[in-house]
């Protein structure tokens, strides 16, 4: 109780903006899972799994409960669901920004529940957040840098995919990211996340708030993406365009699995169609 | 009409003063840009992190006087100095560790933060004026001068004397290479990079797997490189006394925020633009004058826009100024 | 009020106690005052950061300000000093206000462009140098008259209670104008701002000497009206055998009564601070400020001029602080602007505000009593202290050294006090309502 309020105490500015003495422009909002702590074989099960995912920000209340996401290798998985539905939760959940009260998280045959996300990052996951997503201070290509900060070895090969993929950036290179479109951070965003080559890209509404021609064409890339062979786990939205690329879609209501099922079925389904589809 | 006497009296009363005194400034200003962009408060400590600093090169210089090393006409401070950084090094980091640290990991309002700070400064203080007292130090030894008037005016027949102590060289030379390490270590090392990703967005810079006490660490450490340089060359040039130290973090602050919160280039620009306003503005333009025009028109007054003692009022108004013109500072800080 | 606020409050007056019966009364008593008076000044600070979210790190220049005022007012007269130039220097300052209006005034009306550069500047730059041709002679004239004495023009020598109403009006218009400047910035500048202010005020008070005399100080001002000198007490025949009546000796008793008497002055204004304080945090005009504060974005769209309420708000705070300047000047029968030090006068205040809560006057209260008294007392008792801890060490230049700077341990108790409050209480000894 008085610690609840002692932490109040604490995050509590008083109104006070003074900017000459202080700087909350790109302070850390998440408390992710703290350093230290270590994964374990865990063999059989999917490639990467939150499973029975219990969990809430702070002191707060779950906002997931006994929630479960499974994707299998080089497939897509899409979670829809109405708006607080806890989809991005359910995703960071994953990453390990946001610690588990119950359940775990398993990647490639470990148990992953006990590591910070940069340990996450080192065994191959990569994740693009929905918004603040790029360093907007730094350019296109130290972005990219930025992405492969855990790699030691040369990475101009992988930066030289990632213009490929996305060939706008290429010639932004130079360019602070702050200056582009929304589209085109967006691209820088994905490209980041890619720098690693992760084995699973987790993506949070990765085509909010760009025009549908961007959003086609940022499809298109995420399915040339997953072709590649990386696992993708994404937050979406414009739920039809997605579970049309979907190998296994999660339809979330209130943090806990509602429907699950392909792509195909989950648009076919009456249910899911009539309550968030839109008919 | 002597325009040479005129610029000697310039370069030696006005010119070469306010570069020492700017690049100071500027090393001081460093170090709070750093704190704030990455740590997100300003130090109300940093005054005191710079007596510490000073405080501990002089003990180390102490020491090596005591075991007869010596670095010729050069001061022993700058053998002393790397000792002085460790020092302060693992004090900030120890701070951190047990201040710091707690605020960040729960999140605190960075403006609580900069409360903290004022019981750090406390702390500091004590921990100075019990060690090393309030008085006068002088711990400069070595050559004096690199050159001086009396030689000047020899080998140039000039009337007039250009002085150029050994302190003033070294604060040109040492800030120069600090600031060129500085900026090479910011822009193109993976770690200086990963400071700078850090403070542009803390979420993503974990996402990116940037270990941020390792951010923290290494920005500690810098700062403590930073001060404590600083507090040596100013204890160098003038004297190192605890208290004007502490009044040292007003003009800081000041070229901090007047080059744009957040930006090292502000930073530097920032010390420098206020040491020489601070020295123009209470200067005594008399002599320069007086060789600039016909002898008849000889200036009677002092020709001093303000005496010495206010030249806090002087780095305040430029800072008041820039603020109403430019409320980001020169290079656009991170400030709204 | 909650059974562990008293337990608090009985804890802190235990200290005093203590200190009357261990060390002395006077002692105690002497302690007490200046906390109290550093209590009045916490109010102020308290308003500001408690109530509206003020980071005032000036405190020390309004203080500094309430200090002047007493001198100007209590202060001996010097009629031929003011003769000599008085008025003239009254006039530079008006033409220098009327200077800078000026600019302001045609900065506002002219359109952007080079024509309004250069007017600007050149009102500014002639103003300037009409201003030290008319200020710089009458302030030489004014202080060449008996500088060993007075060398300033003087003061009004009237009760210094008025320098207390004159020094909250000195602090509040130099709030006004600090706020004006700080509080409209685009960004919130007011913490470096008033951090500067306040260094400009002592300088300037360090060096007018025709002011109040700057560095050579204006001393042996004369005690507000109830309270008594020493030595008149000691005269006093009545006086002499009440005491005696009651066992006490008379020069000791007369210290002491003229503190009590101190004491109840000062409770009389602290009283009446926190009174008005309640009622105002209670009222509407409180509950506003607490809402613009812990949403100044919803308060703004609600239609509260916020700039205008914090500048309110910044005046009331500093008035505060002036009045508590005065009231240590008073004390003390001496202005000496050297003696201003940021740590004690600024941060220390800072300090008994969080420590005892910010956000609740009684909070205050309780920080500046205790960490007035700890403040002092470290001091006292830290040499003796120091010689224990010391004790295993041989004599020699070290212990010395370490027990001479134990008064320092001042500096250090206070700031790990600090530090333990905000990391185990962050709320304070008594918290928020």
């Amino acid at each position: 109780m008085s610690e609840e309020e002692n932490l109040k105490a604490l995050r509590n500015t008083r109104g006070n903006k003074d900017a000459s003495i202080t700087r909350t422009e790109g302070m850390s909002t998440a408390e992710p899972v703290r350093p230290g702590g270590h994964a374990f074989p865990a063999p059989g099960g999917p490639f990467l799994a939150g499973e029975g995912m219990t969990g809430g920000y702070g002191r707060g209340a779950d906002i997931l409960h006994d929630c479960t996401i499974a994707v299998e290798k080089g497939q897509i998985a899409v979670i829809v669901g109405p708006n607080g539905a806890g989809k991005s939760t359910a995703m960071k959940a994953i990453f390990g920004m946001l610690p588990l009260r119950k359940g775990r998280v398993q990647l490639d045959g470990e148990d992953i529940t006990g590591l910070a996300p940069p340990d996450r990052v080192a065994r191959g996951m990569a994740f693009v957040p929905q918004v603040n997503n790029v360093f907007t201070s730094m350019t296109v290509q130290e972005n990219l840098e930025m992405g492969a900060f855990l790699r030691r070895d040369d990475f101009s090969g992988t930066m030289e995919q990632v213009f490929d993929l996305f060939p706008i950036l290429r010639e932004k290179r130079q360019q602070p990211a702050g200056e582009l479109s929304g589209g085109q951070r967006q691209q820088v965003a994905v490209g980041r996340a890619l720098m690693t080559e992760p084995k699973v890209l987790l993506l949070d509404e990765p085509t909010a708030g760009v025009s549908p021609i961007v959003m086609d064409e940022l499809f298109d890339r995420i399915i040339e993406v997953a072709r590649a062979g990386i696992t993708i786990l994404m937050v979406e939205q414009n739920a039809r365009q997605a579970l049309e690329i979907a190998d296994i879609g999660y339809v979330l209501v209130q943090g806990a699995n509602a429907h699950t099922g392909t792509g195909k079925e989950l648009l076919s389904d009456p249910v899911v169609r009539r309550s968030f589809l839109g008919g | 009409m002597d325009i040479l006497n005129a610029l000697v009296v310039f370069l030696n009363f006005v010119f070469i003063p306010a570069a020492t005194y700017g690049s100071q400034l500027a090393l001081g200003a460093l170090g709070v840009t750093f704190v704030y962009a990455i740590l997100r408060f300003s130090n109300f400590a940093h005054g005191d992190t710079m007596a510490f600093g000073a405080m501990v090169t002089i003990y180390a210089t102490w020491g090596l006087q005591a075991l007869g090393v010596s670095l010729g006409p050069l001061p022993t401070a700058l053998l002393a100095l790397p000792v002085g950084i460790a020092v302060t090094a693992v004090f900030l980091l120890a701070t951190d560790r047990v201040v710091f640290r707690f605020y960040r990991e729960k999140r605190a309002a960075p403006i609580i933060v900069a409360i903290v700070s004022l019981g750090v400064m406390f702390v500091l203080n004590g921990i100075v004026r019990l060690f090393i007292g309030v008085d006068d130090v002088i711990f400069l030894d070595g050559l004096r001068q690199i050159i001086t008037p009396a030689d000047f005016k020899a080998w140039s027949g000039l009337d007039e004397g250009l002085g150029l102590k050994m302190s003033q060289a070294i604060t040109l030379v040492v800030a120069i290479i600090s600031v060129i390490l500085l900026f090479w270590f910011l822009n193109r090392t993976r770690t200086g990079k990963s400071m700078r990703a850090y403070s542009d967005n803390e979420d993503l810079a974990l996402l990116s797997g940037i270990n941020p006490d390792r951010v923290v660490a290494v920005t500690w450490i810098i700062v403590a490189a930073l001060t404590t340089t600083a507090g040596v060359l100013y204890g160098l040039d003038k004297t190192f006394k605890a208290y004007v130290y502490f009044q040292l973090l007003l003009p800081i602050f000041a070229a901090a925020i007047v080059g744009g919160l957040g930006s090292p280039l502000g930073a530097i620009v920032g010390g420098y633009i206020i040491a020489f306003s601070e020295v123009i503005v209470t200067y005594a333009w008399k002599k320069v004058v007086t060789y600039l025009v016909p002898e008849s028109w000889a200036p009677d007054g002092l020709l001093q826009l303000v005496t010495t003692d206010y030249k806090f009022a002087v780095s305040f108004s430029i800072l008041v100024i820039v603020l109403i013109f430019m409320p980001t500072g020169i290079f656009k800080g991170k400030s709204v | 009020m909650k059974s562990r606020n008293i337990l608090l409050f009985s804890g802190v007056a235990a200290l005093f106690v203590a200190t009357g019966l261990f060390a002395s009364w006077n002692q105690a008593l002497l302690i007490l005052n200046v906390s109290l008076i550093s209590a009045v000044i916490a109010m102020g600070v308290n308003l500001q950061w408690g109530y509206a979210g003020l980071f005032n790190a000036g405190v020390m220049g309004f203080a500094a300000l309430g200090g002047l005022a007493v001198a100007l007012t209590s202060g001996r007269r010097a009629p031929d000093a003011f003769a000599a130039g008085g008025l003239q220097i009254f006039a530079a300052l008006a033409l220098a206000v009327a200077v800078i209006a000026g600019a302001i005034f045609l900065w506002r009306r002219m359109e952007r462009g080079r024509a309004r550069n250069i007017a600007t500047a050149v009102i500014l730059v002639v103003g300037f140098v009409i201003y030290r041709m008319i200020f710089d002679p009458a302030v030489a004239r004014v202080e060449a008259v008996n500088p060993a004495g007075t060398g300033n023009v003087g003061g009004l020598a009237v009760n210094s209670l008025w320098g207390w109403a004159l020094g909250a009006l000195l602090a509040a218009g130099a709030a006004w104008l600090v706020g004006k400047t700080a509080l409209g910035l685009r960004s919130d500048y007011l913490a470096i701002a008033t951090l500067g202010i306040a260094e400009i005020i002592i300088q300037v008070l360090k060096n007018e000497d025709w002011l109040a005399r700057g560095v050579k100080m204006v001393n042996d001002l004369p005690r507000p009206w109830p309270v008594p000198r020493e030595v008149d007490l000691q005269q006093s025949a009545r006086f002499v055998e009440f005491v005696r009546d009651w066992g006490w000796e008379p020069a000791l008793a007369s210290t002491i009564f003229v503190k009590i008497i101190y004491a109840v002055l000062f409770l009389v204004v602290l009283g009446l601070v926190i009174w008005l304080s309640e009622r105002a945090l209670n009222s509407p005009w409180g509950r506003m400020m607490r809402a613009i504060r812990d949403n100044e974005v919803a308060a703004a769209a609600m239609g509260k001029d916020v700039t205008r309420r914090h500048l309110q708000v910044f005046m009331l705070g500093c008035a505060l602080a002036g009045i508590g300047g005065a009231m240590m000047v008073s004390m003390d029968s001496l202005m000496n602007p050297g003696t201003y030090n940021p740590l004690r006068h600024t941060f220390l205040i800072w300090v008994m505000v969080v420590v005892g809560g910010s956000g609740n006057n009684w909070g205050s209260l309780l920080g500046a009593l205790l960490v007035g008294w700890l403040y002092l007392i470290v001091e006292q008792v830290g040499p003796t202290v120091m010689g224990f801890v010391t004790s295993g060490m041989a004599d020699g230049p070290l212990r010395m050294h370490l027990i001479d700077s134990a008064p320092h341990l001042r500096l250090l108790s206070l700031g790990v006090i600090l530090l333990l409050v905000l990391r185990f209480a962050p709320r304070g000894l008594i918290p928020e309502k």
